[in-house]
């Protein structure tokens, strides 16, 4: 009741079909009590973002698997420059190191691998999100 | 309600903020819809803020408001998808409010509503927000009605309002729609469940949805029994909804129940009561931060001396 909450969309570009991952991170960042919309498998650029507009998220995250990271990343990030909507990205997923790199430079908020605690995206999302709201 | 708009609820910062976006949703923008949504979603007391002509805009808005219930994994989701692609062909916009529950140990949520109408993603006559109840315990979230009011400022002809999985009792959306669709699928249960008062009492349209599954006939012909009791009769549909099996007739249905609410004038009175709830839920929640702030020592005190009080002149003091 009249209290603001964290919304993050979580979506999965591409073709692959694991998406173990992507319900892992929806789940544990419910637990941290953000409220998560799951768009589930093979989402287009296009949808991811007007999903995200709709749906006001603060940020999204993104788990791409099949290693086509960089240009799912480069798509959205231009999509959403086309509809002049921006929030900060998050990408999970096997994400070579300097692919890593690469991302945060085109302007990816955080990348994280296999491994990653939970608690550790929590923590990242929650900084992110409180950067923007104060600002 | 004053026409002061510099009411203590709203910020001289936040209702320009305010103003701006709907200026700008009144235009089509879907970004400045998303985002004066959030602000109603944080603060449903802004609804006090739109007046004047807004007012009179929502007066003349012919949006019909339909709700979708029954319990979680009936099929709520898809049968919206499905239905919302017939209003697509007959070129209606749609704009559509999904809410799921969210905890009452966390007040997170997992909204996956959405997942299920993958295919108007990328409509722009299509709008969907999903919605965590937010302790709304009538499968609903508190905010529900100032978003159907930006829905209709937008202009949308249909607005759908899809509940939480409800069980029974979760009838609020009885007093929020026009048309109330409620989903049932087999194996629910006997004719006793669909005796029971609550949920079964509130449809204008019923769905036995998963009809090519076993048991479909069984509870379209327990429903009819059990709808036979009584002298008003209302449609049962037996859909398939993901394979669109049924849903022209579940658009008819509605269409049919539009047209009577309106040549019995009975959309007036369901405005009214939705208007009576809006009113109901701002007071249970300014009487609920009310109560958050007495200390509850101070009320255990008042009790105990009520009950004192009580004790005594029932029982002379003993």
């Amino acid at each position: 009741m009249g209290s603001r909450k964290t919304r993050v969309l979580i979506a999965k570009p591409g073709l692959d079909g694991h998406d173990r991952g992507a319900k892992v991170v929806a789940r544990g960042l419910r637990d941290a009590g953000m409220e998560v919309i799951y768009t589930g498998l093979r989402q287009t650029p296009e949808e991811i973002v007007r999903a995200a507009m709709q749906e006001d998220v603060d940020m999204i995250g993104l788990s791409i698997l099949s290693g086509a990271h960089m240009s799912v990343c480069k798509k959205i990030l231009e999509m959403m420059d086309q509809h002049q909507f921006h929030v900060p990205i998050f990408v999970g997923g096997i994400i070579p190191t300097d692919d890593g790199q690469q991302l945060m430079k085109m302007g990816i908020a955080a990348v994280f691998g296999p491994g990653t605690p939970i608690s550790d995206i929590v923590g990242k999302v929650e900084e992110i999100v409180g950067q923007r709201v104060s600002e | 309600m004053e026409s002061d708009k510099s009411d203590r609820l709203v910020s001289s910062q936040k209702s320009a903020q305010l103003d701006g976006l709907l200026e700008r949703l009144r235009k089509g923008d879907q970004i400045a819809l998303a985002k004066a949504i959030s602000f109603f979603e944080n603060d449903p007391e802004l609804i006090f803020y739109l007046q004047g002509e807004l007012q009179e805009i929502l007066a003349q808005s012919k949006s019909h408001i339909v709700g979708v219930t029954g319990s979680p994994g009936a099929g709520k989701s898809t049968l919206t998808d499905a239905y919302v692609s017939i209003l697509r062909r007959e070129g209606k916009r749609v704009g559509i409010i999904a809410v799921d529950p969210s905890s009452p140990f966390t007040g997170g949520a997992l909204l996956g509503d959405r997942i299920r109408m993958k295919r108007h993603f990328s409509d722009d006559g299509v709008f969907i927000r999903s919605m965590g109840s937010r302790g709304n315990v009538g499968g609903l979230n508190d905010s529900v009605f100032g978003v159907i009011m930006l829905y209709k400022l937008y202009g949308f002809d249909y607005i759908i309002i899809e509940t939480v999985g409800a069980g029974q009792s979760e009838v609020d959306i009885a007093y929020v729609a026009d048309t109330v669709v409620l989903v049932l699928s087999p194996s629910s249960g006997d004719e006793i469940q669909l005796m029971k008062a609550g949920i079964m009492e509130i449809a204008d349209v019923f769905v036995v949805n998963k009809a090519d599954m076993d048991g479909a006939e069984l509870l379209k012909m327990n429903l009819e029994t059990v709808l036979n009791f009584s002298e008003i009769q209302k449609p049962i549909v037996m859909s398939v909804a993901t394979s669109g099996r049924g849903i022209d007739e579940l658009y008819q249905q509605i269409e049919k129940h539009k047209t009577h609410l309106y040549e019995t004038g009975e959309i007036c009175q369901r405005a009214s009561r939705r208007m009576k709830k809006h009113a109901e839920t701002i007071l249970d929640n300014r009487i609920q931060s009310i109560l958050q702030c007495v200390d509850s020592n101070d009320v255990n005190v008042m009790v105990n001396a009520v009950l004192d009080e009580i004790c005594k002149s029932r029982f002379g003091g003993l």
